[in-house]
């Protein structure tokens, strides 16, 4: 198990290095740093000052060094070119003396050109904010789809199962912006008459989590995994139903509800969690879309925020989090799966 | 339920099952009738989709969603299956009707523990209390005898091998003691070694617990080792009944007889009683003829009568129950020799085609996906050596994990040797792998495989692949040519030339064994190595394909490699025969030297595993303990030395110590094997023909 | 003039899908008169979930055929008195014209955009979905088929890009600065040269011991893929039929980017799965190359589940570009696309909801349609 997991864990760390790399090279690319320097600088720079803006920051040495810097694996201090000066961790506070090595792994994060902020703070705060949101999707989207897949699947071809897989294709093609644009005019307008809750989620962050603030961007985010979801455990369901032990079962007498909760089930659920847990770069998506749609400012918001004003470190800090959040659910997903596959079980 | 019941256990009276889909209704079993007695062993036999397990099914009343009985009724202790409630099927399913199924692997819930499983049944039919019904497991899985019950009832289903699943099945079958026992091809999917044993424990635990027995099976040989009484079926009706004994002896049926004749037997010599095939194919489920289902294929048929109208059972007078469905059984000539077929001569061998010298072939594996790291090494031949004459048939003997298949892979370039060689007409071709290999050897060494529905690729037409094999070959110059000599090849295998526009799927699993030798044949093979090529088809079918294989391979002078498991076939075609254990050769010689004694241990019994289907032969009974070791961790010294019946017979443990050297018994005969000769001497053989007055 | 009550405006919609419908009962009257003929196709005439399915389909492929006869008016006509009016209002100026669905915060009519909006997202989303099919097509059989080294390399780079949140990746693709640095092209020259070297191997393959056809086929596919590659990816086709502006660039490209890691691990699951049958072992014994056997052996067997597959990631594909249009990446603002209406739409929607619902409605039957479409093809292939 240890080397099974050992070697997960190297797959992850490669994976990472590769992916923020790649975050780092697209959000550092020579018109981005120049868009930087105006807006630092002044938007009437000539393109010899931007240079020299670079130069001063930092920005003109190489890519990797560059990357190495962020990272936090190499020297962060260097003596800027034709000065005294040093560039120094801009993350750094004030009057702190500035650290070696400043980056990602030390806990630096950079500065939010946006939010005049240090980033690893900001992103805190919307993190668990963005929580909030997901453990109300997550209780809502996985029993129901569940569920949902279960009833479909445990009679194949009924009529329960066919309205059922209706209803979750339907929800899988709907993505979050047609079906919060819907209930936002049917429950929350004045055209749709039933203002029975709020279009928007803003007041959730100040006053706190309400059934009517909260309602619709839940709704609206789970119901579009959860067709998915529900569609895979169906199919899982409904395979693991026409399995020969579900007949040696039923044919030695087992009730068909102990059939469906202590023979199906189980080998049923595999396919569906590893599913759920590769949901999360998708989920991504969603989040961007309703804390957007609805207004609540959290992660998806700030990601928004920091791609729309060429804001570089509180950009990478984002895919960082966004990256991390991904691959711990695969190793999750990974793990799981040997648990509820014993013919997997390392011994 | 009355406990004191004394009449028949199962009465099934004019059946009659249809499933529905959408083009309509599908008869799956017609007027079917029979009746099973307390502790009687009733078998059910036929080819594939002839609606056994439908019966089987029918009576256990789980028919799904599409099937229904639409008349007659089946009886189980008297009392009509049909006016069972939903709840009150529940409980006789299990504990008074169990069942056994064809693959073990798939019937056991792969996430649950075997203990679970087997604990459920009397917790659900009998009440029982955890510790109790744990007991109970433990009792149960010691009379299947396997080792160390707790540790096996600890255990997942994927940590047993495939004969330990099946007596688990088994065990988990006769935890309430039921009434009625339904065996569905219990034994199939299982080595013959093993199938022996398997076998054994049925007829043992049947005979102990008193259970009433329907036995599902399309070996007549194991039928006759099970069962007292049979029913033979053909396309959804009973054609013939009755004892063993009269059906065996006495058939009445002309499909029965057929049945029989197309099955090779090894207690008879080959020239004295040739294989005769069955005319035609089983007609599908909603293109049955009118009057008699089984008219067209028939050698007695009469045309406005048999095919007039449906045939009632007829009972046959002065037998015990013995009846067929055939209008004519009191007009044919029973004792009747079978038309004389045009016999082929056997060929004289020519020069040696192929030779194997001491060829090695391990192979190197990562133990498992989640440890990495430490590979083993999987010997999956070792040492093997022996050669093949042109126009000459070779047969390949072993079971499961015996290295016959790496042998083929190695011999077509699928893989390469580890060690030694394989010289093809005098070329070493064991470290060339395919793509190395030019044209012309590639078209001489020629495979047939074994599942004919997986052999062709189902998306190009029949003729397009037979042209991709001719181009591949550089056969003919010109397309046109290449056409020609793809509807001559069609010919040659005794299709007509209009399926080169067919799909696969619209073949019979023969005719594409067919195209499959047509295929083999194409570039004139200098060997061909047929895998099983017949395993998987029907008895009927089975002798038709053997026949034109022999028939192509002799007439071309061909060496063909046929690899099989099936003795009795084996003993018909081929001039010589290697068995093969656990990637060694143990044993090696002409036919007639190989199926007498002395013999290999193993040799010994495989034959003995081996069910004939002829009351007449009488056999040794040799069971072997234990399943097949894994070629991952073969046990040290001779191969065979964990389940040989005769180790005792070595002084000193030398079988646990040394991997025994090959003995020249005689010309051409050859055993591994550390038995001192006296003891080879003094076996006798296992197979023995009764003599009886009518021979 | 009095303004059109919810009946009339759907009787008047009726009608302007005219042409529409007469397409739609052409294609299902031929189309049921010859099923028996038409393989897969043909089956799908028995699934009502297929039908229902493929109407929907095609409704939007011949609504994007006919735009200019469906539509009302030009998709950026705008008329300032009708700005955020309610549906059913008449046009000012011109006698008997009205604004069927109302109109927009510009004073665009919503109907003719949401009609208009289907030729952006029907050009783009099918033939971005197929060139993702062929780069994940062209490299996931060799890795599944041959495995080793390779299988293992693009597997990781696959995996990585699915690891990727979509949002995040496109925000960091479809960008201004992105163009600038030129990454678009060089990726587009890279991706839409998988379709030449498919084709290539495809023919060279199969044909190898027929010269004969193999050097027109050959020399077709160079000159073809080559005046289309030219075209597309470096916009240099002398001819100017093949040509993308770079805002459409960026987007083809970044969609074909994301999806073709999916189609990836399909085929090569497929290729691992097929590669074990005798036929493949048939083809192997007889020397046929690595290459016939994946394209000629493996590739027709795969092809239920990758039709599939293919109606399924279209309808993501639409999704995706919907998220485009919705966060305003990579498309011009007065461009119809229901992602960009639905995003303008919805700043007012408490108020005007109608500019925002045509467009959200659309997408999701679309989507739909291709989803039922999938689902039955998924059916009737399993029955067999």
């Amino acid at each position: 198990m240890t080397t099974f997991l050992l070697r997960r864990v190297g797959g992850m760390v490669l994976t990472a290095l590769c992916l923020t790399f790649v975050v780092f090279f697209l959000t550092n690319l020579d018109p981005n740093l120049e868009k930087l320097a105006k807006s630092e600088g002044s938007v009437r720079m000539s393109d010899a000052d931007v240079e020299s803006w670079l130069d001063k920051n930092g920005f003109s040495q190489p890519l990797l060094v560059r990357y190495g810097q962020w990272l936090g694996v190499v020297p962060y201090k260097h003596p800027a070119p034709d000065s005294d000066a040093t560039v120094t961790c801009r993350a750094a506070e004030p009057g702190e003396e500035p650290p070696t090595f400043c980056g990602v792994l030390e806990g630096y994060w950079g500065y939010s050109t946006v939010f005049k902020d240090r980033v690893g703070g900001i992103i805190g705060g919307k993190i668990a904010a963005t929580g909030v949101l997901m453990f109300w999707v997550m209780v809502v989207m996985v029993p129901m789809a569940l569920l949902i897949g279960v009833l479909a699947g445990m009679r194949e071809g009924s009529r329960t199962d066919r309205s059922l897989s209706t209803f979750s294709i339907a929800t899988t093609a709907t993505p979050e912006y047609v079906s919060g644009v819907l209930f936002i005019v049917i429950f929350a307008s004045s055209v749709g008459g039933l203002r029975w809750f709020k279009g928007t989620a803003t007041s959730a962050i100040d006053s706190g989590v309400t059934f009517e603030n909260f309602t619709l961007p839940v709704l609206t985010m789970a119901l579009y995994g959860m067709g998915y979801i529900a569609r895979m455990t169906r199919a899982s369901m409904a395979e693991v139903m026409t399995a020969q032990y579900i007949r040696t079962a039923r044919l030695k007498g087992v009730r068909f509800r102990d059939v469906v909760l202590k023979h199906a089930l189980r080998n049923a659920l595999i396919a569906p969690f590893t599913v759920i847990m590769l949901q999360f770069p998708w989920l991504l998506t969603g989040v961007v879309i309703v804390e957007t749609l609805f207004n609540y400012k959290g992660f998806g918001w700030l990601l928004v925020q920091a791609a729309g004003n060429n804001d570089i470190d509180l950009l990478l800090g984002c895919s960082v989090v966004a990256v991390f959040v991904v691959l711990v659910t695969q190793l999750i997903s990974d793990i799981g799966y040997v648990y509820l596959n014993p013919r997997i079980r390392v011994r | 339920m009355s406990e004191s019941y004394d009449g028949p256990i199962l009465e099934i009276e004019n059946l009659h099952i249809s499933f529905f889909t959408q083009g309509g209704e599908i008869p799956a079993v017609m007027d079917f009738s029979c009746t099973v007695m307390p502790g009687e062993a009733m078998g059910l036999v036929g080819e594939s989709g002839c609606g056994k397990s439908t019966v089987a099914l029918g009576v256990m009343q789980d028919l799904g969603k599409n099937g229904r009985i639409v008349g007659g009724a089946i009886k189980f202790k008297g009392r009509d299956l049909a006016s069972y409630s939903e709840e009150e099927l529940r409980q006789i399913r299990g504990s008074e009707i169990a069942m056994i199924y064809q693959e073990p692997m798939a019937s056991l819930n792969p996430a649950m523990k075997i203990g679970r499983q087997l604990m459920e049944v009397p917790m659900i039919h009998r009440g029982m209390g955890k510790q109790e019904a744990y007991e109970r497991a433990l009792e149960m899985v010691t009379a299947v005898k396997l080792p160390d019950p707790a540790r096996i009832l600890n255990s997942y289903p994927h940590q047993l091998s495939g004969g330990q699943q099946q007596r688990i099945v088994i065990a988990m079958a006769l935890m309430a003691k039921p009434s009625l026992l339904i065996l569905d091809e219990p034994t199939t999917a299982l080595d013959v070694t093993v199938e022996a044993a398997i076998v054994d424990l049925v007829k043992e635990l049947g005979e102990t617990y008193g259970a009433s027995m329907l036995f599902i099976s399309h070996n007549l040989g194991l039928v006759l080792e099970v069962c007292d009484r049979l029913c033979v079926m053909y396309s959804g009706e009973a054609v013939e009944t009755g004892s063993i004994r009269q059906v065996f002896d006495k058939m009445r049926h002309p499909y029965t007889q057929g049945l029989f004749r197309s099955i090779p037997l090894p207690g008879a010599d080959k020239r004295a009683r040739p294989l005769v095939s069955i005319p035609g194919n089983f007609p599908l489920p909603n293109e049955r003829p009118p009057g008699c289902n089984f008219g067209p294929r028939c050698a007695y048929f009469e045309t406005g009568r048999c095919d007039a109208k449906d045939v009632p059972m007829a009972e046959v007078p002065g037998d015990d129950r013995h009846g067929t469905r055939c209008f004519r059984w009191n007009e044919i000539d029973w004792a009747a020799p079978p038309a004389a077929q045009e016999s082929v001569a056997a060929a004289e061998p020519g020069d040696v085609v192929l030779k194997v010298d001491d060829l090695q072939k391990y192979y190197e594996v990562s133990r498992s996906a989640f440890r990495g790291g430490t590979t083993r090494v999987v010997k999956a031949n070792e040492t093997l050596s022996f050669e093949a004459r042109e126009a000459e048939t070779l047969a390949i003997v072993g079971e499961s994990g015996c290295g016959k298949s790496t042998l083929a892979k190695v011999l077509m370039g699928l893989e390469t040797a580890t060690g030694g060689e394989v010289k093809l007409a005098n070329f070493d071709i064991s470290e060339v792998e395919i793509e190395k290999r030019d044209t012309e050897t590639v078209a001489a060494i020629q495979m047939v495989f074994q599942n004919p529905f997986d052999t062709l690729n189902p998306s190009h037409t029949i003729g397009a692949q037979i042209m991709r094999v001719l181009e591949k070959f550089k056969v003919g110059k010109t397309q046109a040519e290449r056409e020609e000599r793809m509807l001559q090849l069609l010919d040659l295998v005794k299709l007509p030339r209009a399926f080169a526009k067919r799909m696969p799927r619209q073949l019979s699993g023969g005719q594409k064994q067919r195209i499959g030798i047509a295929r083999a044949f194409a570039g004139d093979a200098k060997v061909v190595v047929a895998d099983e090529p017949v395993s998987a088809l029907d008895v009927s079918v089975q002798a038709a394909v053997t026949q034109l294989l022999m028939e192509i391979q002799r007439e071309r002078r061909t060496t063909m490699l046929f690899i099989s498991h099936d003795l009795s076939i084996v003993r018909y075609l081929s001039d010589r025969v290697m068995v093969m254990y656990l990637g060694h050769v143990v044993e090696i010689g002409s036919t007639e030297q190989v199926f007498a004694p002395p013999y290999h241990p193993y040799t010994e019994a495989l034959l003995s595993a081996v069910p004939i289907a002829d009351t007449k032969v009488k056999k040794r009974h040799i069971v072997l303990e234990g399943d097949i070791p894994s070629a991952m961790n073969p046990p040290p010294g001779c191969p065979f030395q964990t389940r040989c019946p005769r180790k005792a017979s070595v002084p000193g443990g030398l079988c646990e110590r040394e991997v025994p050297p090959m003995v020249t018994l005689a010309e051409g005969h050859r055993i591994k094997c550390h038995l001192p000769a006296e003891v080879l001497e003094a076996m006798e053989p296992v197979i023995q023909i009764e003599a009886t007055a009518a021979e | 003039m009095e303004p059109l009550g919810w009946g009339a405006i759907i009787g008047r919609m009726f009608v302007q899908f005219i042409p529409v419908w007469i397409a739609l009962a052409l294609v299902f009257l031929v189309s049921i008169r010859f099923k028996k003929r038409l393989g897969l196709y043909g089956k799908l005439m028995n699934s009502p979930v297929g039908m229902i399915g493929l109407a929907l389909v095609l409704f939007w492929v011949f609504t994007a055929l006919f735009a200019d006869w469906v539509a009302t008016f030009a998709p950026l006509d705008q008329v300032a008195q009708l700005k955020n009016k309610a549906p059913g209002l008449p046009h000012p100026e011109i006698e008997g014209a009205y604004y069927l669905l109302g109109g927009d915060n510009l004073g665009r009519d919503v109907f003719s955009r949401m009609v208009y909006g289907s030729q952006s997202v029907l050009s783009i989303a099918p033939l971005a979905t197929l060139f993702a099919f062929m780069v994940g097509v062209t490299l996931g059989l060799p890795a599944g088929y041959l495995g080793g080294r390779m299988d293992a390399g693009l597997s990781f780079l696959a995996n990585l890009v699915l690891a990727f949140p979509v949002i995040l990746l496109f925000y960091l693709l479809v960008t201004p600065e992105m163009r600038e640095t030129g990454i678009p092209q060089v990726m587009a020259g890279v991706l839409f040269l998988f379709p030449i070297i498919f084709f290539w191997v495809f023919f060279y393959s199969r044909y190898e011991t027929r010269p004969e056809l193999m050097w027109p086929l050959l020399a077709g596919t160079v000159v073809f893929g080559g005046w289309a590659y030219s075209g597309l990816a470096f916009n240099a086709d002398p001819t100017g039929v093949f040509a993308m502006d770079a805002n459409l660039l960026n987007v083809f490209v970044s969609v074909v980017f994301v999806n073709s890691p999916g189609v990836f691990r399909i085929v090569r699951g497929l290729a691992m799965d097929i590669k074990t049958r005798d036929y493949v072992a048939a083809a192997q014994t007889r020397g046929e190359g690595p290459f016939y056997i994946m394209l000629w052996e493996i590739l027709p067997n795969a092809r239920g589940p990758l039709i599939v597959d293919f109606c399924l990631r279209i309808g993501y594909t639409t999704i995706l570009l919907g998220t485009l249009g919705f966060f305003g990446l990579g498309v011009s603002p007065e461009s119809p696309d229901w992602g960009s209406t639905i995003n303008e739409g919805r700043k007012l929607l408490s108020i005007y909801p109608h500019p925002a619902l045509p467009p959200a409605l659309a997408l999701m039957s679309l989507v739909l349609g291709l989803n039922f479409l999938a689902d039955g093809l998924r059916e009737q292939s399993l029955k067999d």
